[in-house]
């Protein structure tokens, strides 16, 4: 008998779907080049209508005068700084908590456990409106760490980790348990390095999700220079094409979204790993 | 040894309680701290005065929350269906080893990883009037061009093309997840009877996804559900609040008015329909599979 030419993929797709989804894909894809194109066109030369678009010459000028606006720079470096702590945190506390749920014995281990799932369900505006207050307590508003703290108790990163740390075969931890190695250094040493590919998955994916929050920095961050990147442009949005010219908005659409794409590009599997990787067995 | 690392010993908590100082601090308190403020009257100076349930009888008689109630309900039962099929259809499509589908794979989940700034920033330039890429569209073709962001009819729909536009990429990518776990043996005995494309889909890889779909509605409902940024950003709830979501309204009167306890009120009602939507959904997906059985 011949053997069967029939994989999955074989009757799940063909020929014609594939080309559905890649006229789609251009389509999705326009709304993209139509603002690139207008970052790189002179704001004067679109005043006089868009179609100026399909036409030479293009220019770098829009690029320029960012850099040179101090305010969309520092709102860049807010971003970084939020992005960053935010990142490094998560995976401080994470690796901790998802190392004792897995590996550990204390007591109340499995009740905690399951009040942290719990955690996952609760939207972010049930507690945002008492967040902001208890930040107005502290005069935590208008600061780094007021921006970064509120995304740490978030749940997803400690139910991540703890499948990680379940997955490592339990010999190595009890190979090291006979050196009388201590608990700590058990994780730090043994077991925390062998999680270096979750750390990148949980990581990346922190950082996407801190770099593009919306609600939280809206409302904490009032003043111009404490503002994300994020926020930035939401309010120079408010005052739209008539101030800049629409060169200006668009280049300041790509120069904002570089580091989301760059840190995709490079590690888009580690990316689908963390969105996909939780939900699907 | 080995045995008493095994053995329950309380320092061994002691690794968890920095997240879960965090975790009580953070989301915790502030949820039953929002509770409580939804059944006070709250002025800006802190006092707080026990009106019990009145703060969700005033917002549960405002009109605008109706509105924006009905606004939410009608974008999240057309935005889902929209994700959950257009997924459905990109992950069969491009679910091959090839390099163009592994292109077009990253390609639409790529807009997933914007924020909603700069979804909402590219959409109001596509969709601004006379100079917008839409408009130029409509001029080329001689269509009588549409204020997409100015119009009653339109604003919402509008909003819900950026959201399709920025979510596709996660149910997409779940659906080719699930596809990569079917048994390959299935798939062998159907070709062994012969059976066509459309009987194979319809009897093999639908029934055998039919969690992931269930798990993906959910997922993008209580997504939908929590529509802000693009409402607020592209059409700022207008026009005359014809895409005023739920969680907009929360924000204009909590940090808007600084009505903090009727915000609170409001956000509590948003989480209890969130809630129930997500059972129903569950409860309706498992109570089929019993009828198939």
């Amino acid at each position: 008998m011949k053997a069967f030419n029939y994989s999955p993929e074989h009757l799940t797709s063909n020929r014609r779907l594939f080309w559905i989804a890649a006229v789609l894909g251009v389509i999705m894809m326009a709304p993209v080049a139509w603002i690139i194109g207008l970052s790189l066109k002179d704001n004067a030369e679109l005043l006089r209508g868009t179609e100026a678009v399909f036409n030479m010459p293009y220019t770098l000028v829009n690029y320029a005068n960012i850099l040179e606006s101090s305010s969309v720079f520092g709102w860049f470096m807010n971003s970084m700084i939020v992005a960053v702590g935010q990142t490094f945190g998560v995976l401080l506390l994470s690796s901790l908590a998802g190392y004792a749920f897995a590996r550990l014995e204390f007591p109340f281990r499995k009740t905690l456990f399951i009040i942290v799932l719990f955690g996952l369900a609760v939207p972010e505006q049930a507690v945002i409106i008492a967040r902001h207050q208890m930040f107005n307590w502290f005069d935590l508003h208008n600061t780094h760490i007021g921006l970064i703290l509120p995304n740490l108790s978030s749940a997803f990163g400690v139910f991540l980790m703890t499948q990680f740390f379940r997955a490592i075969p339990k010999e190595i931890d009890e190979a090291a348990m006979l050196d009388n190695t201590s608990t700590f250094r058990i994780f730090w040493k043994v077991l925390l390095p062998l999680t270096l590919p979750a750390q990148a998955t949980l990581g990346i994916f922190t950082f996407l999700q801190a770099w593009n929050d919306y609600w939280w920095p809206l409302i904490s961050a009032t003043k111009s220079d404490m503002y994300t990147l994020t926020i930035g442009i939401a309010s120079s949005q408010t005052n739209f094409a008539q101030s800049e010219g629409l060169g200006f908005l668009g280049a300041q659409a790509v120069f904002a979204s570089l580091p989301v794409v760059i840190v995709y590009i490079f590690f888009q599997r580690h990316i689908v790993t963390a969105v996909s990787g939780g939900a699907v067995k | 040894m080995a045995e008493s690392y095994r053995r329950s010993r309380w320092t061994n908590g002691l690794f968890v309680v920095p997240y879960l100082s965090v975790f009580l601090t953070l989301l915790v308190f502030p949820l039953g701290w929002g509770i409580w403020l939804s059944l006070n009257k709250v002025d800006l100076f802190g006092g707080e005065r026990f009106i019990g349930l009145k703060n969700y009888a005033r917002v549960l008689s405002d009109p605008i929350f109706g509105q924006a109630v009905k606004n939410t309900l009608i974008f999240v039962g057309v935005s889902v269906p929209t994700l959950v099929i257009l997924g459905l259809f990109l992950a069969l499509a491009l679910n091959k080893t090839s390099k163009g589908s592994s292109f077009l794979r990253g390609l639409f989940f790529a807009s997933s990883i914007l924020s909603v700034t700069i979804v909402t920033l590219i959409w109001r330039i596509v969709f601004i009037p006379n100079d917008g890429l839409m408009s130029l569209i409509f001029e080329f073709f001689g269509w009588q061009p549409i204020g997409f962001l100015s119009t009653t009819g339109w604003s919402l729909f509008s909003v819900g093309v950026a959201t399709v536009w920025w979510c596709i990429g996660l149910p997409m990518m779940l659906f080719l997840a699930a596809l990569q776990q079917i048994p390959k043996d299935l798939y062998e005995a159907a070709a062994l009877d012969n059976a066509s494309r459309w009987r194979v889909l319809t009897r093999i890889t639908l029934p055998s996804i039919k969690s992931t779909i269930m798990l993906v509605a959910i997922i993008q409902v209580v997504m939908q559900f929590q529509l802000f940024g693009q409402a607020q950003l592209m059409t700022n709830g207008g026009p005359a609040g014809s895409s005023r979501p739920i969680v907009m309204y929360i924000y204009e009167v909590g940090f808007l008015r600084w009505d903090i306890g009727m915000g609170a009120a409001a956000s509590q009602i948003l989480f209890l329909i969130i809630l129930c939507a997500a059972m129903l959904q569950y409860w309706v997906s498992t109570r089929k599979e019993e009828v198939d059985a």
